[in-house]
């Protein structure tokens, strides 16, 4: 090597061309990143902006206590937000359960063989089904064939079969195991990831002082692994809240004027009597003693009031309507699932659509008013859900 | 004196417990029996009308006019259209924000920006399907006014794009994952050969993680196939053949959920034909799952 060579060497060491350029296209991608991030994030924040600058003016106690209107000055959600509550309270009664129990034998119980490997496949498999077709199973199942009780097994009495077929149909119990068949996979992935965290130590530690395999999940692995699936819980359901798309399938309902259940205030309607698919009594000269409950007004077959006194009893031919006002007891004791469960329903996400869907501008504004709320639940129970992971990885070392 | 701690009665308790245990499990697979059953079952009723070839090769959907005519083929380009406007913009967005993420933030950058970014995927998509239509639609007509292009207030565009937003989260995090799994060692042996960041992440890095990237992408892929309500809401519900993403379309989605809304007695032609594009939507997803899984075991390294 002559001296020539070795001083070209050592340049190319020092400095090996382009370098710089090289250097540079490193740093400048950080920009690409973090503009890549920005726009992310900033989708996040547009998006709540947007629908804060069209609907935040109407979020008054009124929009949350009033029904869905042809006007949309008086229009408010509250069947919506009452449907969603029902709705999601028994998904999660459907959902948690199963969720957490085919995790533990996934985890805990399963012995490695074709049926096992066939559960793994399904549970995967469900998490990329998209939505809308368990809206169409529920649609073939649980509306068409459960909902109708002329499809149910006919060995079965046929009272037994109506009553069924009352729940089923387009009804909020549909709904509520609809939205838990979609969210099963999200809870049982949960609960297997935080069952697998529990070390082994835990399990041998209980069986050895003789617990049964059910008493060290029950009392020594499920505790501990919890908090994560409790995560999983929020993070499921909070989708489930704001699912549309297989409540449409099975045909909830766009515009309700009613509740599932009695309100205090409420007026009820109440005919005495047998009466023609016309709503005539069949007999107009049969009369009836009632013994009236609350104070109110029966209007007689002629159409003329009669005020009533609680607690007296009248004699009142057929064909009358007692009218009477719901108190607080008659809310409380109308609260029982087999009067709101075979009801029919909307939820907030498809009240939402049913408003954007409107060429009305106010309509608009309804609908970013009702988005808004439905953001900031979805948002609130997700971010619960992050700072509960972020807690759970903090706190515990084992 | 010996006891007995193997009583017939706690050992009944647990049998029933892991009866119990078992039957919620085996919940997952009646669930998934329950979908390929009523979709197919239906379907044949539908296809005991319609030819599989017209379904399969007419370029026309009218199932609502007086001469129906069921092609899916109009429907299936909606959904492509949208689903690739979803991936132009979710792919490059989600792999920078991926890469930057796994290869360039610092611990604590990294863990406060994955969460907040989740958060992306956690909008109900009602809520995405108003931004669709009233606020990209109409700042994308502004923006291709001068370009001569009149944008429909219904389109794929706006509904793609927002699409794509919303899948940004799930292509980011599964793909920042697969690139954190890769082995510190093959990055300081990059590292050690001159190497900056940029290169290692895109030489050694991504080839490494490939498996997961794509497998990433595809789970996005097909949950913007599956995604309804933004496409409902702003991508128009006209069935056609869609040639320009600037066009209204309807996507078999989208398909689906008009002919719901409109109560459709049970057992009509119009009923049925929900579920055979149900089954087209079916096959579709199963379809990409699996080539996902396929190409993750075909690519997979092992280290």
């Amino acid at each position: 090597m002559t001296a020539a060579d070795v001083e070209r060497v050592r340049d190319i060491t020092a400095h090996p061309p382009g370098l710089e350029l090289r250097k540079f296209k490193d740093r400048s991608f950080i920009f690409w990143g973090i503009l890549a991030t920005v726009i992310g994030l900033g989708t996040l924040v547009t998006l709540v902006w947007d629908l804060a600058a069209d609907g935040s003016h109407r979020l008054t106690p009124a929009f949350f206590l009033s029904f869905p209107s042809a006007n949309p000055g008086e229009a408010g959600i509250l069947s919506a937000w009452v449907g969603s509550l029902l709705v999601i309270v028994t998904t999660a009664f459907i959902a948690i359960p199963i969720g957490l129990l085919a995790g533990v034998y996934l985890e805990e119980y399963a012995p490695k063989n074709p049926i096992t490997s066939a559960i793994e496949i399904a549970v995967n498999n469900l998490a990329g089904v998209p939505s809308i077709l368990f809206g169409l199973m529920a649609l073939g199942i649980f509306v068409q064939f459960l909902g109708n009780p002329n499809r149910w097994f006919s060995f079965l009495p046929e009272g037994f079969r109506n009553a069924a077929a009352d729940l089923f149909g387009q009804s909020i119990l549909t709904a509520g195991i609809t939205l838990a068949l979609l969210i099963l996979p999200v809870i049982i992935v949960a609960t297997r990831e935080a069952v697998r965290g529990v070390p082994q130590e835990i399990r041998h530690a209980a069986l050895a002082v003789g617990a049964t395999k059910w008493q060290t999940t029950q009392h020594h692995v499920l505790p501990y692994a919890l908090p994560g699936v409790v995560t999983g819980v929020i993070i499921g359901i909070s989708r489930a809240l704001g699912e549309t798309a297989p409540l449409i399938m099975i045909g909830g309902l766009t515009f309700v004027a009613f509740l599932p259940i009695t309100r205090p205030g409420d007026a009820t309607f109440e005919t005495i009597g047998v009466l023609d698919e016309y709503g005539a009594p069949v007999n107009p000269e049969a009369t009836e003693t009632v013994r009236i409950e609350h104070d109110g007004v029966v209007v007689l077959p002629d159409f003329t009031e009669m005020p009533v006194e609680a607690g007296q009893t009248y004699e009142l031919p057929h064909g009358s309507t007692i009218q009477s006002v719901a108190s607080w007891g008659d809310a409380i004791a109308s609260w029982s699932p087999s009067n709101w469960l075979g009801q029919e329903f909307t939820v907030m996400p498809i009240q939402m659509f049913n408003w954007t869907s409107r060429p009305q501008a106010e309509f608009l504004e309804i609908a970013a008013a009702a988005g808004l709320v439905l953001l900031a639940i979805t948002l609130l129970m997700n971010g619960a859900a992050i700072w509960l992971r972020y807690r759970l990885r903090k706190r515990i070392k084992w | 004196m010996e006891r007995d701690f193997t009583k017939t009665k706690l050992r009944l308790g647990e049998r029933i417990m892991e009866g119990l245990l078992f039957a919620a499990a085996a919940a997952a697979v009646a669930v998934v029996l329950g979908i390929v059953y009523v979709v197919v079952s239906e379907s044949t009723k539908f296809f005991a009308q319609v030819s599989v070839i017209e379904f399969v090769t007419s370029t026309t959907w009218t199932p609502l006019f007086d001469n129906p005519q069921y092609g899916i083929a109009p429907l299936l380009s909606g959904t492509f259209m949208a689903t690739l406007v979803a991936l132009a913009v979710a792919v490059p967005l989600g792999l920078l924000v991926a890469i930057y993420l796994s290869e360039f933030a610092g611990h604590r950058t990294r863990e406060t920006i994955k969460p907040i970014l989740e958060l992306l995927a956690a909008v109900p998509t009602v809520v995405y399907g108003y931004f669709a239509l009233l606020f990209v639609t109409p700042l994308l007509q502004q923006w291709l006014r001068p370009f001569g292009v009149e944008l429909p207030s219904f389109n794929l565009l706006s509904a793609g794009m927002v699409m794509g937003l919303m899948i940004i989260p799930y292509i980011a995090s599964l793909s920042e994952d697969a690139m954190r799994a890769v082995p510190r060692s093959m990055r300081e042996g990059s590292f050690a050969m001159g190497a900056t960041r940029l290169e290692t992440a895109f030489r050694v890095v991504v080839p490494a993680a490939v498996s997961g990237v794509v497998g990433a992408v595809i789970l996005g892929m097909s949950r913007a196939i599956g995604e309804t309500m933004i496409v409902v809401v702003a991508g128009g519900q006209l069935p056609q053949m869609v040639t320009s993403p600037t066009q209204q379309g309807a996507t078999v989605t989208a398909f689906m959920a008009q002919v719901a809304l409109g109560d459709l007695p049970y057992g009509t032609l119009e009923y049925n034909s929900i579920f055979a594009a149900g089954l087209a939507l079916l096959v579709l997803t199963l379809a990409f799952n699996f080539v996902a899984f396929w190409l993750q075991r075909r690519f997979r390294e092992a280290y």
